[in-house]
């Protein structure tokens, strides 16, 4: 939890790892992979404060210490979503799975949410161990990244139909969130492995799930806005909107902020600090101290309160997740997060009038 | 005798003090855009050496921001620079090397061998790159749009009015110069007569109804490019501490 101006945020990290990318963990033959995603990553990290920036040793392989102080004791959050990533091609023991991250977070009862995952390429054998990881993890949510490399494969759309039926078994397992993750490669690789269209079809035939789009979609924002803005059940994770843009380019995070909340909405939008590669704590404190600038080309956006900041920090995370929030923590006129059914009548319109 | 242009400190201006033919070679790489961002590859840092040596042969070295950015336009940029540079006249041969990538090989072999993507890639695409670029044509197109009508709007231009306008009777701008320059390449009316709003799918003219949510829509284009263009530059400078040969701030 944080407190600023007398106002009580309730924060819920949508979005954090644990992982081993350090070289023990490097598959023989694919040490240039690994090297090169965590090499990746670490640039990703140069974007935050220089303060919080860490040698890549450290960056390779954190400790469970290292963790409980980054995102509890100093980060002011109260409940982290692990995000599992496999890239079993390139570690050995995964990136880091859903089995490392309940192995280190069974010592911190109600402190994490495991998310599992699933690659629709590893047919009934990955139905069974998603089944599997549902009962003893007690998954609600997914976290499925487009671009996995299996078997010669450079990655699937969440529309193939292999994809459906893990949908459709994923959701009978009781699951409701499906994040995804987009990369730079999917098959074919002639086409835009970073379009956001099949899940716009996915989103419109599994309406009892909600697609949270991570890092909005970049580098295809203005896609993921015109699709978010008309699917009732697709929100925006923030993760490195906030860690790349709001330290190292305010003005673009002012702008992208600004396009988020005219055409997703406050309701729709959760916080995620992509941990390891940025620490919760400046991005929490920052977004807090945040407001759009003054100036004509931010005057047409919406403006974001504290009531809008507690629903994206934590309060529509804890609606999806089923998270109970202490009262002090909600909002005081007592407003529902989490805009399944507020937009549902009115993107269109909402979209259209803006201008 | 070789000459030779590198990547500097930031700041510098490698191309000054450097013979004509590496000029020549840096002046053609400038026409080689990144088709997602919609920028010159030596303006965003990609170059970071160019060379030619006195019988004619080029080679030029380029550079990503990261290990693992996406192979189709990584293959488009190596591909727009071989046949920049070596459409040059008195250059004998031509290579390039695309530096540091996950598909450096791929991408460097089926260039040199003219293989085209599909084959570069066997079996891990179906086509050519032909609609992917075309795809990035019209978003660029869209975020040109507003690169061109914000100045006009914020000097307190009707919106209905932008849609009477004409190309030719917008003043004179590198954004709209480029604007220009993206519709002919995409086969779009680019003239004085035409329209300055239109459908980049069609070509036609936008509706009075439907141009509120289309110059929206073009808003919102221009600020994904040029935020990725922001998060590419970050990420470039992070992975290499020096500056491009042609690198420009925006």
């Amino acid at each position: 939890m944080y407190e600023k101006n007398g106002e009580k945020y309730y924060v819920v990290d949508g979005h954090m790892h644990y992982w081993n990318a350090a070289p023990d963990n490097w598959v023989p033959g694919a040490e240039q992979y690994a090297k090169g995603w965590i090499e990746c990553f670490h640039a990703y990290q140069g974007l935050g404060p220089p303060a919080t920036h860490w040698p890549i040793e450290h960056f390779q392989k954190y400790s469970e210490d290292d963790l409980m102080k980054d995102v509890f004791e100093d980060g002011h959050v109260d409940v982290a979503i692990f995000q599992p990533t496999y890239l079993r091609e390139w570690y050995k023991e995964g990136f880091n799975t859903t089995e490392r991250n309940a192995e280190m977070g069974k010592h911190h009862p109600g402190k994490f949410v495991y998310n599992t995952r699933f690659d629709p390429r590893d047919g009934d054998e990955g139905l069974k161990v998603l089944q599997e990881n549902v009962d003893r993890y007690g998954s609600k949510g997914l976290k499925l990244y487009t671009a996995e490399w299996n078997n010669g494969s450079r990655g699937y759309k969440l529309s193939d139909p292999g994809a459906y039926r893990f949908l459709e078994a994923a959701q009978g397992l009781g699951i409701k969130n499906i994040h995804v993750h987009k990369g730079p490669t999917i098959w074919p690789l002639d086409k835009d492995a970073f379009d956001v269209a099949d899940v716009d079809h996915a989103a419109t035939d599994f309406p009892e799930l909600n697609f949270i789009v991570e890092h909005v979609g970049l580098p295809r924002i203005e896609d993921f806005c015109f699709m978010a803005t008309q699917e009732p059940n697709v929100y925006a994770g923030l993760a490195v909107v906030i860690g790349g843009l709001m330290h190292a380019r305010p003005r673009f995070f002012a702008k992208v902020m600004g396009e988020l909340l005219f055409w997703v909405g406050e309701d729709k939008m959760l916080f995620g600090s992509d941990y390891a590669i940025w620490e919760p704590k400046w991005q929490v404190e920052g977004f807090v101290d945040w407001e759009m600038p003054a100036g004509e080309e931010f005057a047409d956006y919406p403006r974001l309160g504290a009531d809008g900041k507690k629903k994206i920090l934590g309060l529509n995370a804890a609606k999806l997740y089923d998270i109970d929030v202490p009262a002090e923590y909600q909002l005081k006129d007592g407003g529902t997060p989490g805009a399944h059914e507020v937009l549902a009548g009115e993107p269109e319109e909402h979209a259209a009038t803006g201008a | 005798m070789t000459s030779r242009v590198t990547a500097g400190s930031p700041n510098a201006s490698p191309g000054e003090s450097h013979p004509p033919g590496d000029a020549r070679v840096l002046a053609a790489l400038d026409a080689v855009r990144d088709p997602e961002l919609d920028e010159p590859i030596t303006s965003l840092g990609f170059v970071s050496s160019c060379m030619i040596s006195a019988d004619g042969d080029a080679q030029v070295r380029l550079r990503l921001p990261t290990y693992f950015c996406a192979p189709n336009f990584a293959f488009l940029m190596v591909a727009d620079a071989y046949d920049a540079v070596s459409a040059l006249p008195g250059v004998r041969a031509t290579e390039v090397v695309l530096e540091d990538h996950f598909a450096s090989d791929a991408i460097n072999g089926g260039v040199a061998a003219r293989a085209g993507f599909a084959r570069s890639f066997d079996g891990e695409a179906v086509g050519e790159l032909h609609g992917l670029r075309a795809d990035f044509l019209r978003k660029a197109i869209m975020a040109g749009t507003d690169q061109v009508c914000r100045p006009l709007l914020d000097a307190g231009t009707d919106p209905g009015r932008l849609l009477e306008l004409t190309l030719g009777e917008v003043p004179q701008s590198r954004p709209l110069e480029r604007l220009r320059e993206r519709r002919a390449e995409l086969g779009l009316p680019a003239g004085d007569e035409a329209p300055l709003v239109i459908e980049p799918v069609t070509g036609e003219p936008v509706t009075p109804d439907a141009a509120p949510l289309h110059l929206r829509r073009a808003r919102t284009t221009r600020i994904s490019l040029e935020s990725n263009g922001s998060i590419c530059r970050g990420m470039l400078r992070h992975r290499y501490q020096t500056s491009g040969v042609g690198e420009e701030e925006p």
